[in-house]
């Protein structure tokens, strides 16, 4: 999982071409607008790599941060399937957390700086995953909505620039399309339920509608660093397009799942063709960005203590491998 | 073998609801294994962990699944999987009491999930000769992923036990904790009997030295050292638990039991 809004908070990448000759910029920005890829040992700006560490990084996070709020029901899931389905589902994410973490390495730095960041609270992840999972229908809902939202903005980012990201981001692609129509049939049975269970339907879409539509970042006219990243092909469409691709999409599935979604402005637009959303509470996206979400704690503590609790782990493993690689010359 | 002689005998009704209990104590044994590794998804101390008790998590439903849907077609009530899993108290649950003991920190998964690995390796191996088509079927699919299994946490115990002054102190407490289930393991009782006397599951005798043997291999390449035999005759696989299981399932049970027959 993932959000646009990444690449548009932390820290701000340096211009363009500082500490760099003109004539590599030029050359480099040459190879951007041929759509060749960027490989690791290509000469980039500093500000490219920097930018590209932070959203790959951040996108990393959130993969990792985002297995909490599924894992939460794994233990709960209804029925073997839906068990097997959802650990094989958390278990995806950490494996795209996996592969991003290895793009970002080939930008030079190492996972463990990365890890440091996230749990120091420099480096941000995605704020979806700081609302809480509170019934079996807001795993069909993220799987939906929240998945839904992610392949609008991740499938653009196949054709990134920079190939490490480009590649890791096809696999990753194929997998979350899986699990949105996961979360779609999840929904679907819970709609087609007993009145309890669509009952627990529509409360998800009620919780999980406008964090999933604030999952697309501010809007463009707010947005700081869009034409940069779209000048390096690191992004392809700017925000408010994303976000009404996926309204458009959504909105119908929905009314197929005869749920409201909660919005009494919602209306079709005939002249745009499009459907046409209310006003988005950007107080509540800049609340749970600055960390004052109904999980921030929840989310940050569950992975410093799972870093603490494992350490002794982790040093028993290096001390291993060191006496390993000790008695080889004596074996050999 | 056998456990001490004061354990209660359940008399079977029939040869076929002895085959249904065999089937269903090997079933349960991986759910309740599989459930508790699930616990861990998101916590581990590195990422690769996370994804490997993920897996093995995920194989262990997939076994559990297998077993308990052919137990269901044995019994013949019409039990289904979830039937089984969601809708039995822990009273009829029959998997070791090994399987059920809370997590504890990594090593201690890594010692309860190794003393069954080695476990299932046996039991599998030996269900290839099996009688019965099915559950020779469903023993080689396990047996595979039961190799996998037995690899990590071999090589955990390996790491921890070799690692550092801390690592070999936690992960010998977990296996002098965890040591008093294994009197479980290869006791036989009236249905091991009867389905050995049917060809569909083996004499416990070879299986069990086995066992021992690749246990003494693994604890000395992990430098650690064999508790003494412990005599308590646990009987997960007739019912009798401990006080982990109920809890266990109140939390995996509470959606089925909440919404009694809703389709998920």
């Amino acid at each position: 999982m993932y959000t646009q809004a990444l690449d548009t908070h932390g820290k701000e990448p340096l211009p363009a071409g500082a500490g760099s000759s003109a004539a590599l910029a030029q050359r480099f920005q040459e190879r951007i607008d041929v759509e060749e890829k960027i490989e690791p040992k290509s000469w980039m700006p500093d500000a490219y790599r920097q930018t590209l560490i932070r959203q790959i990084s951040q996108h990393a996070h959130s993969e990792i941060v985002g297995m909490l709020p599924e894992g939460n029901w794994i233990t709960r899931a209804p029925t073997l399937r839906r068990k097997a389905v959802l650990i094989a589902k958390v278990q995806d994410e950490g494996g795209h957390g996996m592969y991003l973490y290895s793009a970002a390495e080939t930008l030079g730095i190492a996972r463990a700086e990365m890890i440091e960041q996230l749990l120091s609270g420099a480096a941000r992840y995605s704020s979806i995953f700081n609302y809480p999972t509170l019934t079996w229908a807001d795993v069909g809902a993220i799987g939906w909505l929240v998945d839904g939202a992610a392949i609008m903005n991740q499938i653009p980012i196949c054709r990134c620039s920079y190939g490490p990201y480009a590649r890791a981001m096809v696999r990753i692609c194929k997998e979350e399309s899986f699990h949105q129509r996961q979360g779609f049939e999840i929904m679907l049975t819970l709609a087609q339920g007993s009145a309890a269970q669509r009952a627990m339907a529509q409360d998800a879409l009620q919780r999980w509608w406008w964090p999933s539509i604030m999952m697309f970042g501010p809007s463009d006219a707010d947005s700081k660093h869009t034409a940069q990243s779209m000048r390096w092909k690191i992004k392809r469409f700017s925000n408010d397009e994303l976000r009404q691709k996926f309204i458009d999409i959504t909105v119908p599935q929905a009314q197929f799942l005869g749920l409201t979604i909660p919005d009494p402005a919602l209306r079709w637009d005939e002249a745009a063709q499009h459907y046409l959303i209310g006003p988005i509470d950007w107080n509540e996206f800049h609340a749970v960005l600055a960390g004052h979400g109904p999980c921030n704690h929840e989310r940050l503590e569950a992975r410093r203590a799972a870093h603490e609790a494992g350490r002794w782990v982790r040093e028993a493993a290096a001390a291993h491998a060191a006496k390993e690689r000790s008695r080889q010359p004596q074996a050999a | 073998m056998s456990a001490a002689g004061a354990a209660p005998q359940q008399p079977e009704a029939s040869s076929r609801a002895a085959h249904f209990r065999y089937v269903l104590r090997l079933g349960d044994t991986s759910l309740v294994l599989g459930q508790r590794l699930g616990e861990w998804v998101g916590h581990a101390p590195a990422l690769e962990e996370d994804l490997g008790l993920a897996n093995l998590a995920l194989d262990l439903i997939g076994q559990a699944r297998l077993f308990l849907t052919y137990a269901g077609e044995l019994e013949g009530r019409g039990r289904d999987e979830d039937a089984l899993a969601f809708l039995r108290d822990a009273p009829e649950f029959t998997n070791l009491t090994l399987a059920e003991q809370p997590n504890g920190d990594f090593g201690h998964t890594v010692v309860r999930q190794w003393l069954i690995d080695c476990w299932q390796l046996e039991i599998y191996e030996a269900l290839l000769a099996s009688t019965d088509a099915r559950l020779a079927a469903i023993a080689a699919k396990a047996l595979k992923e039961t190799r996998y299994h037995h690899r990590f946490s071999s090589g955990w115990l390996m790491r921890l036990g070799d690692g550092t002054d801390e690592s070999h102190a936690r992960v010998q407490r977990s296996l002098d904790s965890l040591w008093r289930f294994t009197s479980e393991l290869f006791a036989p009782d009236d249905v091991d009997e009867r389905m050995r006397a049917a060809g569909i599951a083996p004499a416990l005798a070879e299986p069990s030295s086995r066992w021992s043997s690749r246990v003494d291999e693994d604890l000395a390449a992990a430098t650690l050292v064999r508790p003494a035999a412990a005599p308590y005759p646990w009987h997960g696989r007739r019912g009798v638990h401990t006080e982990h299981l109920s809890h266990m399932l109140s939390e995996m049970q509470h959606l089925q039991r909440t919404y009694p027959g809703a389709r998920w």
